[in-house]
């Protein structure tokens, strides 16, 4: 069927900012979307309020929305762009609900918009539970016993029928959030009542526990005319109850007969139907039992999902792409397979290769938070590999991590009987480090039967598992003289350099040149769909070591960019962009571009964004190796993040050619002696401190400079174990447990500017000319992470002088330091003073926010420059100050972690980001909120509970909250100061001193805003915990911090004053 | 693997290369055709079927013997490949599975490599095209006289390779379909009244025989010699022409016998019973490159635009141009989508139709099941007295699949 003319316009809404369970996929895959829709020339209305994204580029859209998700901004959308059709199944959960609700609300229809790929039928057919398993009953198939409670009596009256455990998935949520097992009667309750209130709709499923049975996916396409395909099989590494965002996966599916297989495969086609999805891609669950291959049904999702990100990556089938064109009439035999270019999108993606899928996860960020891996989704990343076994791929897989493992290295136990229980312990509940301990397992002699009677790891897996652990061994026992034979078998099995090191005691030097000398050197295989059946058209890569070598490297000029590896806190889909703009930009301007990364989520890792993809780890062996195949012009290392950088100085040694800002500049930057020459020469000040190197130097410096004192392992990104400390015994804890300083891991102490307002700049350097991209003023004071702390741009409280001598000292820093391309620094402004905080010549988290306030995009040019353009040529000569204003807000995990807190500090916690655009300051931040969750309300009550410090500043924004008609509460101490003030607020009681109290008043539904702020005592947060808490789970706004407070205040003023407006991008900054 | 190294063998092409690995199931030589299947799960059935006889495969997965071996998923008494070429042998962990791949492969004698580089393996034939290979799993022959001898191996053309794989006497089939892996379809699911087909054994693998059981066939099998007045003698309703190995051209005798029994019953032809239907009716067959063998190949029904993912396994196809020339009142019904080459064929004047892929599957998707209720009915309106066609039946009009 020809594509369908009846529509022009198209409403594509995306996934919003990035949460666990939905992260930079959705990018991947609305950009694929995007691009394939405006090249059949439909004109493409975007709505998305994550910045961060290549796909609220406004190149990708003709018309782009950075605003609220929500429905009244949709609507304003709707009717001012008037699209003919909107597709809801590119955008995750959160455009799939939102589709639903604009139907629900009729205001498809009144704007007259159709639905395109799935109707509303077919989404709640699948969404809702209950509607879903009457439709697998009508198709004959199987899923656990369950049943739909909206109640804690309905939930007990279920379990009768499914007995425990029992796993607990609220409705209508993302990532499983809200989603458990419970064991016990106890925890049953408690879990009930947590989904409960997870459900926008108050419905959670009671289901039979399939615990230990073998889970699987089938990614499914149809298209109009009912062809159905399957794009990829997976297979669940972790038995059913771990979630499939959290499981270790592997594609195709390793252990199924093909009698087995297709019993699957008919369901999927069987399911796809019956739901009715229209045309697209759908992610079918399968659990298996072992013992016999019953199947049951777990669930389905009705749009494109981060398995079929994962898909795409591992087939080089585009599955958005293709579920685009499917939703404007194409059928797929009519759409060529772009890697072929002579067979159509019409069969199923054959491979001869192991796909593997390790989840990261950032426990650590979040100390006393449940480690456990359940049904609700937990990493907050994830890393792809490919090799041609399945040891290869996953010895890939590993070191793509960044966790510090180049193998499969024995976890840290302690002796004897201790250690073995321990060990026993991580086999039996699932946690992020269970391969390690079964690979320990093994080498302490257990058998697969006794791993697989406790892990319900499939044995096929575990004998891989003690496959790789049995030639550890073999190899440990070689002689040196011997190794040389071996070598060749252990890299086939995916053993890195690094690893065989470790093995045979040698330095990985070592083990390289003896690699390079005996000529074991790793070839290229093409991720081509068909097995090779058809020749390969698009250079899309991976390692292996075998006989033949399809990488065909050309005579182009080239420049090779270092991706930022798995998504983690602290370094997240920011760096992605910058990377994807340099491969864009750089490819209009001539290069051929090399795209180095193993996150499959990205837009990096399409293969049409470069010219040449290596879907490779990120360590210097393989990046290494990629150079001496490709032999490029230039590496761009600084735009990934700390993954690149820190390969940065090796690769310099081992004679790649470094583009951009050299890595001893960054090395300047970055090592605190040479960093303090730095400022000294420049005459700027930074906070006073010193480095440590002991735990007994650290404390005579803490000492000196008096507390609190901020402290920090060097080198790290995302604030990782940074602390405000508060007094000495804090600090020798701190010494001890944190980050156990040492010679080679020295601390870094500053003293700790309180009540500094804090300054972000990003900035472009030819090394001629400086231009500042933007200067961000924070709203969150000095002390939170830049990457939590709101900000915006342009500052809105800092003084001219102040913004000039910001300018001044940035343009110095750059010069000083020879930066060529991007540098980010982050100063405190104290009074009239401006103190550096710290600099990075690279691309920085706020690359892509300050690109889209300023209407001009910095990685782009940056890119341009380190190839030897210069800002002049460029365009690019001077500041941009925009007459709007924008505000970058960020987005936290903590409802996916029961027992966290919400408090702010040093360490970065956020997972996300939202961008709020409008003519002023009180407008723009009021659409952070509602973007980030935290709507702001402009009637209600506000409870307010500060640190005695905070009464004072916070009061003038409470007297404006009383006098627009707010309520107020307070705990004990703070109503008595605002009544003092004459400020009339009702005293309620804390916890445990009188009913109701503080958190039994937010949990009764009379509270819609709560501030509290609360000193760094642990004593203090302990106590305040639970309102933050309670606050949380009941979706009620919160600020923690007296500016954000301010802040909020200011824009509920702005809200009451006059509704949200919305604007395009294209029209903020008309493109010709 | 573990205490010692695997023993060696080598695959060696007609062309001189050299593929160095290492040995598993029998340790014995075999020379073949050497053919690639892009299926990632069903390498027992592809073992099994009788129409890669003369021939060697290569797995392009490389994950091979995962699920290990069991006696229900055979498609015939015995493997007839000379030889089974993959990336990597593992220990199985299935329930279903009774016996490693390298044990089945040792009891019915054939040998296996190894360890090599199949995708480049994949990619010479895919260049080249099919070439004969040696595998040999001696570790004491030199491998220029192993060159040599394999370019002295025939290839395909002109040999009659069923008459090695057809049965030696008639039998008659009762299983049915299997319903998944849950045990079989129930008899009272058959629909009736039950008509009688012969079937020609060219290498019939058992999905088929369960498919036309299921479809409500009794089912009489018979070998490829079998003239058509023998056939004939069983008073069938219909006439089944299985697939089989090898170049069509080059069976003896079966183009007189297919041209008289098309004349007299209803006639459904699967892939080698589809092109010696094909070449009964005047056409001719070619060879194709490198042929298609794997599950994932896209058929497409012209009647319907309907695309099928099939299982497809075959080096020789039906020339259209051949049929078009030869007069005979025939349409094309089904073409590959990849090459466009012939996959489905009906008669505009007689109930006789044919597919060039497998809609028994095993292994391999189930869309194209629908054939075997096309057949049905078409036999039912042909007793039913009415003058159907195979083309009226392939018309779009599809009986569902079961």
């Amino acid at each position: 069927m020809p594509k369908r003319e009846d529509i022009q316009t198209i409403l594509v809404i995306g996934s919003g900012p990035i949460v666990i369970g939905q992260a930079c996929e959705f990018d991947y895959s609305g950009t694929q979307g995007c691009k394939a829709l405006r090249e059949e020339g439909y004109r493409v209305v975007l709505v998305n309020s994550n910045p961060a994204t290549i796909m609220t580029d406004p190149e990708t859209a003709d018309r782009t929305y950075v605003e609220p998700m929500t429905l009244e901004a949709l609507e304003k959308i709707i009717a001012r762009e008037r699209p003919d059709a909107l597709l809801p199944t590119l955008g995750g959960q959160t455009a799939l609900n939102l589709a639903v609700e604009l139907c629900e609300h009729g205001l498809l229809e009144r704007y007259g918009v159709r639905l395109i790929g799935a109707q509303l039928e077919s989404i709640n057919k699948a969404e809702d539970r209950d509607l879903f398993r009457v439709a697998m009953r009508n198709i004959g198939l199987e899923l656990p016993i369950s049943g739909f409670a909206e109640s804690l009596a309905d939930a007990r009256r279920i379990l009768k029928e499914t007995k425990l455990p029992a796993i607990i998935r609220p409705s209508f949520t993302l990532g499983g959030t809200g989603g458990s097992i419970a064991y016990v009667d106890e925890e049953f309750d408690e879990h009930v009542e947590w989904a409960l209130r997870q459900s926008p709709r108050h419905q959670c499923l009671i289901e039979q526990s399939v615990l230990g049975w073998k889970e699987y996916e089938l990614e499914v396409m149809r298209d109009a005319a009912d062809n159905v395909v399957i794009i990829c099989s997976i297979e669940n590494f972790d038995a059913m109850g771990v979630h499939t965002g959290d499981s270790i996966t592997v594609a195709p599916a390793q252990t199924l007969t093909d009698r087995e297989y297709q019993e699957m495969r008919d369901a999927a086609v069987a399911i796809i139907r019956e739901i009715g999805v229209d045309t697209g891609g759908s992610n079918i669950q399968f659990a298996v039992n072992p013992e016999n291959g019953a199947i049951v049904v777990i669930e389905m999702n009705p749009r494109v999902s981060r398995s079929s990100a994962l898909a795409s990556k591992a087939t080089g089938f585009p599955i958005a792409k293709i579920a685009a064109k499917l939703a404007v009439g194409y059928t797929l035999d009519e759409i060529r397979n772009d890697i072929t270019r002579e067979t159509p999108a019409s069969f199923e993606p054959s491979i001869d290769y192991v796909v593997t899928k390790i989840p990261r996860f950032t426990f650590e960020k979040f100390p006393g938070v449940d480690n456990r891996l359940t049904t609700q989704m937990k990493s907050v990343g994830e890393v792809m590999a490919i090799g041609r076994t399945f040891k290869e791929s996953l010895q890939k897989a590993i070191r793509s991590l960044e966790v510090g493992h180049a193998g499969l290295e024995s976890p840290a136990l302690p002796d004897g009987k201790a250690g073995e229980d321990a060990l026993w312990a991580q086999i039996d509940t699932p946690r992020p480090g269970r391969l390690w301990a079964i690979a320990e397992a093994l080498r302490r002699g257990a058998s697969v039967d006794e791993i697989y009677a406790r892990s319900w790891i499939d044995p096929w897996f575990l004998e891989n598992l003690r496959s790789i652990v049995a030639l550890e061994e073999e190899l440990k026992a070689l002689e040196p003289g011997d190794r040389a034979h071996w070598l060749r078998h252990a890299k086939a099995n995916g053993f890195s350099d690094r690893r065989l090191a470790d093995l045979w005691g040698e330095s990985e030097a070592e083990v390289r040149a003896l690699r390079v000398r005996e000529g074991v050197l790793p070839v290229y295989k093409r991720v081509d769909t068909c097995a090779a059946e058809f020749e390969a058209h698009t250079p899309y890569l991976y390692s292996t070591y075998e006989q033949e070598c399809e990488s065909r490297p050309t005579d182009a000029r080239k420049v090779m960019i270092l991706g930022g590896g798995p998504n983690r806190i602290g370094q997240g889909i920011e760096f992605d962009y910058c990377c994807v703009h340099a491969a864009f930009a750089l490819h209009d301007a001539g290069f051929e571009t090399i795209m180095v990364n193993c996150n499959p989520e990205t837009v990096s890792t399409d293969y049409d964004t470069s010219d040449r993809l290596y879907f490779e780890p990120l360590t210097l062996e393989d990046v290494l190796a990629i150079v001496e195949v490709e032999k490029p012009e230039g590496l761009i290392v600084q735009f990934g993040g700390q993954t690149p950088l820190s390969l940065a100085i090796a690769l310099e040694k081992a004679g790649a050619p470094i583009l951009g800002t050299p890595p001893d500049a960054i090395d300047r930057a970055e090592n605190r002696e040479r960093f303090d020459a730095v400022l000294e020469k420049l005459s700027l000040k930074r906070p006073p401190g010193a480095v440590a190197r002991s735990p007994e130097e650290g404390e005579v410096i803490a000492k000196r400079l008096g507390f609190p004192v901020l402290v920090r392992p060097s080198y790290v990104l995302g604030g990782r174990a940074m602390e405000i400390v508060h007094d000495v015994e804090s600090f020798q804890n701190y010494m001890k447990f944190a980050v156990r300083a040492s010679r080679e891991h020295p601390v870094l102490i500053d003293r700790f500017l309180a009540d500094a307002i804090e300054v972000d700049v990003d900035a472009i350097s030819d090394g001629e000319r400086v231009v500042i991209g933007g200067i961000m003023e924070h709203i969150e004071q000095a002390g939170v992470h830049s990457g939590d702390s709101a900000c915006s741009l342009p500052p809105y409280s800092l003084t001219k002088p102040m913004i000039d001598e910001i300018l001044e000292s940035t343009r110095r820093l750059a010069l000083e330091l020879g930066v060529k391309g991007l540098m980010n620094v982050q100063y405190a402004v104290k009074g009239d003073e401006l103190f550096v905080i710290e600099v990075n010549p690279r691309a920085s988290r706020t690359i892509p926010f300050v690109s889209k306030a300023i209407g001009r995009p910095l990685a782009k040019l940056a890119a341009l420059v380190m190839v030897g353009h210069k800002l002049d040529e460029l365009g690019f000569s001077e500041e941009i100050w925009p007459s709007h204003c924008s505000v970058k807000e960020a987005v936290f995990p903590f409802v996916k972690f029961p027992g966290a807190d919400t408090l702010l500090g040093p360490e970065m916690k956020s997972t996300g980001e939202v961008m709020g655009i409008d003519s002023d300051f009180g407008r723009a931040f009021a659409k952070s909120q509602i973007q980030a969750g935290n709507s702001l309300p402009t009637s209600g009550t506000v409870l307010v509970s500060v640190k005695e410090q905070d009464r004072e500043p916070i009061g003038e924004a409470i007297r404006d909250l009383v006098a627009s008609g707010f309520k107020v509460l307070g705990t004990s101490g703070t109503a008595g100061y605002l009544n003092e003030l004459g400020i009339a607020a009702e005293p309620v009681p804390k916890v445990g001193h009188g009913h109701p109290d503080v958190v039994e008043r937010i949990e009764s539904g009379d509270v819609d805003l709560v501030i509290n702020t609360v000193d760094s005592m642990p004593k203090s947060i302990r106590d305040s915990a639970a309102i933050r808490r309670s606050a949380l789970l009941r979706g009620i706004p919160y600020c923690t911090t007296v500016a954000g407070a301010r802040a909020s205040v200011g824009a509920i003023l702005a809200m009451q004053a006059e509704s949200i407006g919305v604007r395009a991008l294209q029209e903020i900054y008309p493109t010709d | 693997m573990k205490g010692r190294l695997p023993d060696p063998a080598r695959l060696v092409l007609a062309d001189g290369t050299v593929f160095r690995g290492n040995a598993f199931g029998a340790r014995s030589v075999g020379a073949g055709e050497v053919v690639f299947n892009t299926s990632i799960a069903g390498y027992q059935e592809i073992l099994s079927d009788p129409s890669y006889a003369g021939q060697i495969v290569a797995m392009t997965y490389t994950q091979i013997g995962n699920v290990g071996t069991n006696p229900e998923d055979d498609e015939a008494a015995r493997p007839f490949l000379r030889g089974f070429v993959v990336k990597e042998v593992f220990e199985p962990s299935n329930w279903r599975s009774r016996e490693s791949l390298d044990a089945y492969l040792k009891r019915h004698g054939v040998p296996g490599i190894f360890g090599i580089d199949t995708r480049a393996l994949v990619r010479r034939i895919r260049d080249g095209g099919a070439q004969v290979g040696l595998l040999s799993t001696d570790p004491d022959s030199n491998e220029a006289d192993l060159v040599a001898r394999a370019k002295a191996e025939p290839g395909l053309d002109g040999r009659d390779l069923v008459a090695g794989v057809t049965c030696s006497e008639p039998y008659v089939w009762n299983e049915g379909l299997w319903q998944g892996v849950s045990g079989q379809v129930p008899r009272a699911a058959r629909p009736s009244p039950a008509y009688r087909v012969v079937a020609y054994d060219f290498g019939v693998k058992r999905n088929i025989l369960r498919q036309l059981v299921a479809h409500g066939f009794d089912v009489t099998v018979v070998p490829a010699r079998t003239s058509w007045q023998e056939a004939l003698a069983y008073e069938p309703d219909a006439i089944f022409l299985s697939n089989g190995p090898g170049d069509p051209a080059a069976v003896e005798g079966v183009q007189d016998t297919v041209r008289e029994l098309a004349a007299r019953k209803p006639l459904f032809g699967i892939c080698l019973g589809h092109q010696i239907l094909g070449l009964a009716l005047g056409g001719k067959t070619i060879k194709l490159k490198f042929g298609h063998h794997g599950g994932n190949q896209p058929g497409q029904d012209l009647a319907t635009g309907k695309v099928a993912i099939c299982a497809e396994n075959h080096g020789y196809a039906v020339d259209a141009d051949s049929l078009r020339e030869a007069g005979e009142p025939v349409e094309i019904t089904h073409v590959n989508l990849n090459d466009g080459t012939v996959e489905g064929l009906a008669h505009t004047e007689r109930p006789l139709f044919s597919v060039q892929y497998h809609p028994e599957a095993s292994p391999g998707p189930h869309d194209a099941g629908y054939f075997f209720g096309r057949f049905r009915e078409m036999v039912a309106r042909h007793k039913a007295g009415e003058t159907v066609t195979g083309a009226a039946v392939a018309s779009g009009r599809s009986a569902p699949a079961i």
